[in-house]
Parts: C-alpha cells; sequence; structure tokens
C-alpha cells in the first residue's frame, strides 16, 4: 500500500482536572492513507472525539497531548509531526481547515448564529486561499451546491438557525471542505440526524471522498456505518485501540471479545424477528476509576482472573494489517 | 420583524400610559386637594389666595370632577408642556427642572458607557484566562469595588483631587458657566467636567458586569461553533473575538433602557456630595417637601425616557441579532 498520509503513534491525551487525571486517549496508534476510509469506532466516552481532536490539537483546557506522535505527510511531501507544534502557531493554523477538515458531531450548535453561512464558510476560504471577496463568495455558492444544498446562490446568506438538521451537516461539510483539505474527519457526522438524512449525508461524504481522493476518518459507535463506510476499522476501549484491521477481517472474523460485542448489538436482518437487541453487559467504567490490566475485563465473557487483572494485554499481529490486544491471542496461544 | 417593532412600541405606550397613571396617583397622594396645599404653601409665605381665586384654580384642575376627568385634564395638559407649579419653589416644574434631566441622562449614559469600557475587556480577559493570576486580581478588586460605597469614594477622590492637583471636582460647571446660557464654551466646559462622576458612579456596577460578561463568556466559550472556528484555522483571539464574545455581548444590548433609573436612583447621594446638578437630589428634595408636582414630573419623566431607552435598546437588538430579526424569540 502507498504510505500513509497520517500516522498515529502511541498517542496519548490527558485531561487534568483538580480532581484528578482522566487518559482519555491512552497509546492510540492508527494510520490513515490516501482515498480510503478508516473507521473508528466504540462506544460513547471512549476518546474517539479527543482522539479526533488532538490531531488538530484544539483538544478542551485542562486537555492536553501529552504524549506520542502525530504525523502528517504534508502536500509538499515533507513530514510534520503534530504533537511537536505550537499549538497556537502559524503551521498549526495552516494545517487546521487547510490539509484536514474536520466535520464536528453537533450540526445544530456548531454554526454561529450571528453570521450567515456565507460569511463562515468564506472565512474558511480566505484563510487558507489568496482569493478575492468575489471568488470567495462564488467558491462558497459552488461549495454549498457541491454538498447539495437547494439554491446555493440564496442560502449562502441564510442563517445556520434558517436550516435543517440535515442541510446544518451538509453546510459543515462544506465548511471543512473549504479549503481544500486532503484529509477529512467526520466525528460523528450522522448521530444527531434521521435515518433517512443519515444515509443521505453519508452518501454525500463517500462521492466527496472519491472525487477528491479525500482520506476519511469516520467516527462513530455504529458498528452498521462502519459496514457501510470504512475500508479498516480501528476499534476504541477507554483511549485504546483494542483490535485493527480491515473491514472483511474484523466483521468475519473479530477477535476482542469488546469487537464481538459490538457487531452482536447491530440490528440484522438475519436475527430472529422480535428477540431482543444484544446489549454490551456492564457500562463504562468512571474515569478517574480504570479497572487494572485489560480495561475491558470487568465487563469481559472470557475474562481470566490473574491475567487479565494483572497487566495490559501488549498488541498481538494476526495477518498484515489484522492487531488485537487480548491475551486470548499472542504468546503462542492458538486461535 | 414588522411584527416585533409594532409589539415592542404597542408594550411602550402601554408602559408610558401606566407610568402615568403611577405619577399622577403620586401627585394625588397627599391629603386633600392640590389647591389646598398651594393655598396652605402660599399662606405659610405671607401671601392669601382669595376665595374665588381658589375657585378658580379648582375648576381649572377640574378638582370637582370624577377622579378619571382630573386625570383626562392633568395628562392633556402634560401633553402640551404643562407640568404645574412646584409648590416649594413656586414656579412651574418645567422651570425648577430646566436642564437638570437632560444633565441626568448626559451624566448617566457617560456612567453606562464607562462601565461597559471598564467592565467588558476586563469580563473578556478573566473569561479567556480563567483562573489566572490578573483574573483572580480582578476579582478581589471588583469585590473590593462593590464593597467601597460609592460616596465615600467620590469624597476620596475629591480629597485628593483637592489636595493632589488643587482640582474643584464638584459640580458639572465652571463657576463662569453655572449659570450663563448654552454655548460652545459651556458644552466644552460640561465635556471637561463630565469623566470624574462618570467615573466615580460606573465604578458602582463595574464589578457586577465584570462576573456578568465573566459568566456569559465562559458559557458561549465552551460552546461549539468556538472549536468549529478554531478547526478552520482561525488565529485564537479571532476566534473569541468575532464568535464568543460576539454573543456574549448580545445580551447588554438590551440593557441600555432600564440601567437609567437604576443610574438614577444610585446616584442620588453621589450627586448631593458633587454636587451634580441632576434630578436625583431634587427628587429626595420634591419628596421629603411633599412638593408633589415635583416629585410626580420627575417620576414620569424619567419612566418615559426608560421606556424611551428600553424601545431603543430592543430596535438595537433586532439590528444586530439575526435570531430575532428572522422573528425567532429566545
Ligand atoms: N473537557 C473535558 N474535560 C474533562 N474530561 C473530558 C473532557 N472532554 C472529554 N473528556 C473525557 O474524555 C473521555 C473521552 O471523551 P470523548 O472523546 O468525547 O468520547 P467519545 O468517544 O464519545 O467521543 C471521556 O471519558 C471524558 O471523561
Ligand atoms: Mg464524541
Amino acid at each position: 500500500m502507498a504510505e500513509p498520509i497520517l500516522s498515529v503513534r502511541n498517542l496519548q491525551t490527558y485531561f487534568r482536572p483538580d480532581e484528578g487525571i482522566v487518559r482519555a486517549v491512552d497509546g492510540a496508534s492508527f494510520d490513515l492513507y490516501p482515498g480510503r476510509t478508516l473507521g473508528i469506532v466504540g462506544e460513547s466516552g471512549c476518546g474517539k472525539s479527543v482522539t479526533a481532536r488532538s490531531i488538530l490539537r484544539i483538544v478542551d483546557r485542562p486537555g492536553k497531548v501529552e504524549g506520542g506522535e502525530i504525523v502528517l505527510r504534508r502536500h509538499d511531501g515533507r513530514l510534520v509531526d503534530i504533537v511537536g507544534l505550537d499549538e497556537s502557531g502559524a503551521e498549526m493554523r495552516d494545517i487546521r481547515g487547510g490539509e484536514i477538515g474536520y466535520v464536528f458531531q453537533e450540526p445544530m450548535s456548531s454554526l454561529s448564529a450571528f453570521y450567515t453561512i456565507g460569511n463562515q464558510v468564506m472565512e474558511a476560504i480566505h484563510l487558507h486561499k489568496r482569493v478575492t471577496e468575489k471568488e470567495a463568495r462564488d467558491r462558497a455558492i459552488e461549495l454549498l451546491h457541491l454538498v447539495g444544498i437547494p439554491r446555493p446562490e440564496q442560502r449562502v446568506d441564510s442563517y445556520s438557525f434558517e436550516l435543517s438538521g440535515g442541510l446544518r451537516q451538509r453546510v459543515m461539510i462544506a465548511l471543512a471542505l473549504a479549503a481544500e483539505p486532503r484529509i477529512l474527519i467526520a466525528d460523528e457526522p450522522t448521530t444527531a440526524l434521521d435515518v433517512t438524512t443519515q444515509a443521505q449525508i453519508l452518501e454525500l461524504i463517500r462521492k466527496i471522498q472519491e472525487e477528491r481522493k479525500l482520506a476519511v476518518v469516520l467516527i462513530t459507535h455504529d458498528m452498521g456505518v462502519i459496514a457501510e463506510m470504512a475500508d479498516a476499522v480501528s476499534v476504541m476501549y477507554l483511549g485504546k485501540i483494542v483490535e485493527s484491521g480491515p473491514v472483511d477481517e474484523i466483521f468475519h472474523a473479530p477477535k476482542h471479545p469488546y469487537t464481538q460485542a459490538l457487531l452482536r448489538s447491530i440490528p440484522s436482518v438475519l436475527a430472529e424477528p422480535r428477540s431482543r437487541l444484544a446489549t454490551i453487559s456492564g457500562s463504562i467504567p468512571h474515569p478517574y476509576a480504570r479497572p487494572p490490566g485489560c480495561t475491558f475485563n470487568p465487563r469481559c465473557g472470557n475474562f481470566m482472573p490473574g491475567k487479565c487483572d494483572q497487566a495490559p494485554p501488549p498488541a498481538t499481529t494476526l495477518s498484515a494489517d489484522h492487531e488485537v490486544r487480548c491475551f486470548l491471542y499472542g504468546e503462542g496461544v492458538a486461535t | 420583524m414588522l411584527t416585533y417593532t409594532l409589539q415592542r412600541f404597542g408594550l411602550a405606550l402601554i408602559t408610558i400610559w401606566a407610568i402615568s397613571v403611577i405619577s399622577f396617583v403620586i401627585i394625588q397622594l397627599p391629603p386633600g386637594d392640590f389647591v389646598d396645599a398651594y393655598i396652605a404653601s402660599l399662606s405659610a409665605s405671607g401671601s392669601m389666595v382669595r376665595q374665588e381665586e381658589a375657585q378658580a384654580l379648582r375648576q381649572l384642575y377640574g378638582l370637582d370632577q370624577p377622579i378619571w376627568v382630573q386625570y383626562w385634564k392633568w395628562a392633556s395638559r402634560v401633553a402640551q408642556g404643562d407640568f404645574g407649579t412646584s409648590m416649594e419653589w413656586g414656579r412651574p416644574v418645567t422651570e425648577v427642572l430646566g436642564d437638570r434631566l437632560w444633565l441626568t441622562v448626559a451624566v448617566s449614559l457617560a456612567a453606562i458607557f464607562l462601565t461597559w469600557g471598564i467592565a467588558l475587556p476586563i469580563g473578556i480577559y478573566s473569561a479567556v484566562r480563567q483562573y489566572s493570576m490578573a483574573d483572580y486580581a480582578f476579582t478581589l478588586i471588583g469585590f473590593v469595588g462593590l464593597a467601597v460605597p460609592n460616596f465615600l469614594l467620590a469624597l476620596i477622590i475629591m480629597y485628593f483631587g483637592f489636595v493632589l492637583f488643587d482640582l474643584n471636582v464638584g459640580g458639572l460647571f465652571s463657576a463662569e458657566y453655572q449659570l450663563a446660557p448654552w454655548s460652545w464654551g459651556k458644552a466644552k466646559d460640561l465635556m471637561a467636567h463630565l469623566p470624574l462622576p462618570a467615573l466615580i458612579l460606573a465604578l458602582a456596577g463595574t464589578a457586577q458586569l465584570i462576573r456578568i460578561m465573566r459568566a456569559n463568556l465562559l458559557d458561549e466559550l465552551r460552546r461549539p461553533y468556538v472549536a468549529t472556528a478554531r478547526a478552520r484555522g482561525l488565529a485564537e483571539w479571532r476566534v473569541i473575538v468575532k464568535y464568543p464574545v460576539r454573543a456574549a455581548l448580545n445580551p447588554f444590548a438590551s440593557t441600555i433602557g432600564y440601567l437609567l433609573p437604576f443610574v438614577v436612583s444610585g446616584s442620588i447621594v453621589v450627586s448631593l456630595v458633587l454636587s451634580l446638578p441632576t434630578v436625583g437630589p431634587l427628587l429626595l428634595r420634591a419628596l421629603v417637601a411633599q412638593d408633589m408636582f415635583l416629585a410626580g414630573t420627575i417620576v414620569l419623566l424619567l419612566g418615559v425616557l426608560t421606556v424611551i431607552g428600553t424601545f431603543i435598546s430592543d430596535l438595537i437588538l433586532m439590528w444586530i441579532d439575526p435570531r430575532i430579526r428572522a422573528g425567532i424569540h429566545g
């Protein structure tokens, strides 16, 4: 495969409020390739958004990227470690929007109500391109057209609160694409939308990805969305990637008990009618009270006392790009 | 948008009517009718009122008629600018008031804008640098400012102004302009005198406004649109000024109107100390002397000014807030 455009290694992003320390991202690693979609999946609170924000270095205080590497291959071929950049420096700002576009989780409140959508899209264009006011406006209209907003010449002057949720999310995508980035991070882009609109937005992302050869990071808690959209998957649990691999392998031969549980929770056409949807037993532990050893052990059906609660499991390579962190595998244990 | 304007305008008219009723009630409050009071005050100063004259006065004011007729007659006269006679001063109320009303408005507006000028930037800084040393320092100074009575501050500043700079900080005019008619010189003189009393009055509201601005902005800084603005590569200070500060300032536009009565009533003691020719001290004196036409008029005019101010701030709010323009309230 080609060289990765973005390579995250052992990322650690911690929140240190007065009460303690939250290891929101605790050693995550993954690679992103041009023209491909990496799905990051996990329950709410697993650190998906913090991972995405770490890549742009826009983690809210008191959060901070404290370790690891985020190596970006810039458009001129230079390799830059984002972790080493000044958070508010010129290069970081150039990367935000210019190289990496970000679509946020909440389309309802991610646009300011005080400025027209055109104003905000044009701002994004002006920040990265030398264009006149007129050119920026034409581009903004073009972008709104690209993301499927009807009558873009008029919509460009409307305010976010005059649009439906679906249209707002389209505007957010236009905004993320304004400066022609090569990477698009979409953080649960469809969670707040109804089912029909969800399908349309996903279709739009796929279409744009093909046209622009974008590298896409698609964050979701929904394995169904992953099946539909992603080429590769990273399954995240409590700040760690517990399993990663090509979509086919993960879906056909999931290894980690957490991945298996996530897959059982997708509604399936093959399931018995009216059978209850499987849910993962137990709930996510409190951020300040992470269990020792493998953090999934209290909820795991394959829990091995004296092993799983001692030290965190190392990564085991199962095939070329299939990796899992679980004591059931590796160290000569048959799979 | 038009509906909103008309609605606000209608509300303003109703409020003005209600204020006029209250003012009328204030004027009617003392026992006996006001002609009795007028006669009493005249005879106290030695002159007598003939019976026919009293009768004529009663007829003029419709005192022999039902109360709503009296209100109507009074209101029609007020509408024509005749506010009656001040008992205590023996002169028409308009004459007693003179420029005081406008000077009050000038001092109050200057104080309000100064309050904003001081408090809003500090509030913004405190929110953006929450829990920094400066944030704590401003909070401390703010509470000290809140605890020290304004008139004391006025006295201290006057004292130091006098001792250190040989300044006479009282009043709004130099002696030579006190009674002079309006001219460029007098206006300039007013401008030179205005900052100090305005500053002293402004300091009263500053601490509170800093807290409000800080809290508003902290709220806004957490909103997703701020992260969105950062994520497109906007520099941090431009993110803050263009989006959350803009949103946090919005509510202040709607407070211009009703700050006026607060400043006027809060400024009475300071105005006495600094001998400012504003309506505050006059109102106090009118109430003490039961000079009801004067007191009623001041209440009426202040009320009407407040309503007009509120109406104007509603229009400003509509102008700056697209949601209200689009007819979405809240
Ligand atoms: N601003 C914050 N302050 C403290 N902790 C935070 C903050 N934002 C996120 N976290 C912590 O980081 C963890 C991961 O959050 P997040 O990445 O938003 O999860 P998700 O996978 O649902 O996107 C959560 O457990 C949360 O406690
Ligand atoms: Mg999230």
